[in-house]
């Protein structure tokens, strides 16, 4: 554990359906194995039908509340654009965000009556300069034959700024929770995400 | 070894560990996952019941055999409990039963946000709440015990941000309770609550809870008191304590584990200690009219707390800075206005047997009496196909009942509408009132052959038992016509041309009618195979034929979007823009085809 504990609040946001859930699932395994404390908040339900879901995680030697205060977030980890330029306004000035280039259409932009936000990208690095990483995640998941796991190329991505855990710390998590034979696939989305931010 | 658990989890844990013999629930959000996780227990006889008033009267029934029983559900499922739940508190147990309750501020998935705390003093019953899963797994191993030493059911409060919150806890081991399990027919004037018998025991209940009272005062462990800067004092429960803690730590707090009865000298002794006392908790002022009532001078509460709505560590830093610091709160750096962006509302997933039918009813011109369930995602624009929803079975009475006002003028334009387990929890009831008056609505029972909201449970309509065993199956043509329903029709929602005509016909029907959709199961419901009676895969545009009439878009499906741009048909037809299938998300079920009328949208290559 290292920061002297201090708490550290992760916020997931993305599409009901895209695996915000597992996510947040492999991040838990990982920071209750490291020894801190962890808690973590979602709706399940009727909000997962489509809409836009949403998951706060927050780990540190002892963590009160579930829910992150609002401007409070040190990690943004979105799987669609315009879910992740919905909570621009709760990360820190510090904060860092990785961000899925997927855009999946609300029924009023499906419907033609608004527009899809252009320059999310754009946006976010004005705020956030060098601390804004777009990731592919459903193509890198495409090419490995299924976009089910762009989820977990995110964490692969997100990985990168623990460097004090070990590889094996993540690949053991996504064992743990996933069965055998989605082992491969979803280790392989790992490695992928976590190139994606170094290359 | 610390472990991690969703809250839900952390209660069927406690249960287990009370050595629990029984388990009962309807599923609802937020209370669904803690008895699908108690039933992965095998010592333990779990059932999905067909409604919670059910679940509360076998669990009790468990309990007077001497059975640690508990009965699961959600806010609102309390309401149809209410009924044993009022005179089992004159009855008491045998073996500990505890009723947890699951309440929904905010309500992410709920028709209203009604504050559960009420029910323990309406009830005469008390009623414990957890903060976190440790407190999940502590408080309902203590209320087993609770029960059976007071002789009392005993409510456990637990909330969205408790049962759907991961934290850790340490786990221990099961130990079974010491009652002995028999009946015993000498105890007729406790549990046969006749007149002369019930008023024996109304005595007895208020007896019970001044002994809970002084319980609560001196025995009851998860009572507690933190003295730190005496300047403030905040009282709290449950997940506010956690939100107040974590924005205010250097003040003393009094946290409440039993919202029912109160502690009343802990609450004297707190008020002794501090200087100013602030209530903090989500929706009514249940505390903060109790202490006031008491007599004490509360400095803050609901008049800047608010009582609509969840709350959060950020409202309460909001509601509280300035009174508590003296300084006003300071918002964070506001780089887009979020009431900019397009919202995203949940929706019908792309293939749900739903979409069809909600569309057939609004070409239709129904006035649709809806019920609680995905269904209730049509009310969304531009299907916009219900019209009236409040409780699980109601729309079945409503458009009765409409009839009635309406007579002959209503004919053809009325329909009830609800879904398999639904229809099992309370439909049946006002679908015989249907037959009985001689009332002409049509009731349809979309079977989608499972609880399809709540996450997939297994219903008396599936086949299957909650542990997926073998189980008798409703057979709900059968069961219609057994109240008296001459007119049964099956239709598949997937055809939709023929759909409306059966509709059709028997919305006009000057008598009670049912229609059931079969061919139909959830999307999701992997073991119906859902998606191999679909010819293709997915299906496209075809770019030469589209006349951009957005026919495609009123059916509101995920995967079809309107893609602007002028052009032309092959044939000359000028347009403004062309319907788009993401071939991601279709499916292949062929609506968005039967609806064009211009043969546009054809089977996709790939």
């Amino acid at each position: 554990m290292k920061e002297n504990g201090k708490v550290k609040n992760i916020f997931l946001s993305g599409v009901g359906g895209q695996g915000t859930i597992l996510a947040s699932n492999i991040l838990a395994e990982v920071f209750l194995k490291a020894g801190y404390d962890v808690k973590k908040s979602e709706v399940h339900g009727m909000a997962q039908r489509g809409g836009d879901v949403t998951t706060h995680f927050r780990f540190g030697k002892k963590v009160y509340s579930p829910l992150i205060k609002y401007g409070d977030v040190d990690y943004l980890i979105s799987f669609e654009m315009l879910e992740a330029a919905r909570y621009i306004n709760w990360v820190k000035p510090e904060g860092k965000i990785i961000i899925n280039k997927q855009e999946i259409l609300p029924p009023t932009v499906s419907l033609g009556q608004m527009e899809y936000p252009k320059d999310i990208e754009k946006m976010f690095k004005k705020y956030f300069k060098d601390n804004v990483w777009i990731v592919n995640g459903q193509e890198i998941a495409r090419k490995l034959g299924n976009i089910q796991a762009a989820n977990v190329v995110l964490v692969g991505a997100f990985s990168n700024f623990f460097p004090e855990f070990k590889e094996e710390q993540w690949t053991d998590a996504i064992k743990k929770l996933l069965t055998a034979k989605l082992h491969e696939l979803n280790i392989k989305a790992f490695h992928e995400g976590r190139k994606a931010l170094q290359g | 070894m610390k472990k991690i658990l969703q809250g839900n989890e952390a209660i069927a844990r406690g249960a287990w560990e009370a050595g629990v013999t029984v388990g009962c629930a309807y599923p609802g959000t937020p209370s669904s996952e803690i008895m699908a996780e108690l039933s992965k227990y095998k010592e333990i006889y779990t059932e999905w019941s067909p409604n919670e008033k059910v679940a509360v009267e076998v669990a009790h029934g468990a309990s007077l055999a001497g059975g640690r029983a508990i009965a699961c559900m959600k806010h609102v499922g309390l309401n149809v409990a209410a009924d044993p739940l009022m005179t089992i508190a004159y009855t008491g147990v045998k073996g500990g039963f505890v009723i947890v309750v699951a309440d929904d501020p905010g309500q992410h998935s709920s028709q209203n946000e009604q504050d559960s705390r009420h029910w323990t003093r309406f009830g005469k019953v008390p009623m414990l709440e957890p903060a976190d899963s440790e407190e999940c797994k502590n408080f309902t191993k203590i209320a087993f015990e609770m029960s059976e030493r007071f002789d009392t059911p005993v409510l456990l409060r637990s909330e969205t941000r408790v049962s759907h919150c991961d934290s850790t806890l340490k786990l221990g081991e099961r130990k079974e309770s010491t009652v002995q399990r028999g009946l015993d027919q000498k105890e007729t004037p406790k549990l046969v609550m006749v007149p002369m018998y019930a008023r024996v025991r109304r005595v007895a209940v208020e007896e019970r809870i001044v002994k809970l009272a002084a319980y609560a005062d001196t025995e009851f462990p998860y009572n507690s008191m933190e003295i730190n800067d005496p300047s403030i004092g905040f009282i709290s429960s449950g997940v506010s304590y956690l939100y107040t803690k974590e924005v205010f730590p250097r003040y003393s707090f009094l946290k409440l584990g039993m919202v029912w009865p109160l502690p009343r000298n802990m609450i004297a002794e707190f008020f002794k200690k501090v200087k100013k006392v602030i209530v903090v908790e989500e929706l009514d002022p249940f505390f903060e009219t109790e202490i006031k009532a008491m007599g004490y001078k509360v400095w803050h509460g609901k008049d800047l707390i608010p009582a609509i709505g969840e709350l959060s560590p950020s409202i309460v830093e909001q509601s509280l800075t300035k009174a508590v610091e003296g300084k006003s709160y300071k918002a964070p750096k506001v780089r887009i206005k979020p009431e900019d962006l397009p919202r995203r509302p949940p929706n019908l997933c792309a293939g749900c047997s739903h979409r069809p039918l909600f569309y057939a009813l609004k070409k239709l011109g129904l006035y649709v009496f809806g019920d609680i369930g995905c269904y209730a995602l049509s009310v969304a624009p531009p299907l916009s196909a219900m019209h009236a929803s409040t409780c699980m079975g109601a729309g079945v009475g409503g458009a009765y009942g409409a009839g009635k006002v309406l007579g002959k003028e209503g004919l053809g334009k009325i329909c009830a509408v609800l879904g398999d387990s639904t229809f099992l929890h309370s439909g049946i009831g006002p679908l015989m009132d249907t037959v009985y008056n001689k009332g002409y609505s049509t009731t349809l029972i979309l079977d989608n052959r499972i609880t399809a909201m709540t996450g997939q449970q297994e219903h008396p309509g599936t086949g299957y038992t909650i542990q997926s065993g073998p189980a008798t199956m409703i057979d709900y043509e059968q069961l219609a016509r057994a109240v008296g329903v001459k007119h049964v029709k099956k239709v598949d929602p997937y055809k939709v041309k023929e759909t409306m005509e059966v509709i059709r016909e028997e919305v006009n029907r000057d008598d009670a009618s049912v229609i059931i959709t079969e061919n139909s199961p959830c999307i999701l419901l992997r073991r119906a195979k859902p998606l191999e009676k679909f010819k293709n895969p997915f299906y496209g545009v075809d770019n030469d034929k589209c006349r951009g009439c957005k026919v495609c878009l009123e059916i509101n499906c995920p995967a079809i979007s309107w893609q602007e741009g002028e052009g032309q048909t092959k044939d000359g037809h000028k347009r403004k823009g062309t319907g788009f299938i993401n071939k991601d998300q279709c499916v292949g079920c062929e609506v968005c085809a039967q609806i064009c009328k211009f043969e546009a949208i054809v089977p996709g290559t790939k």
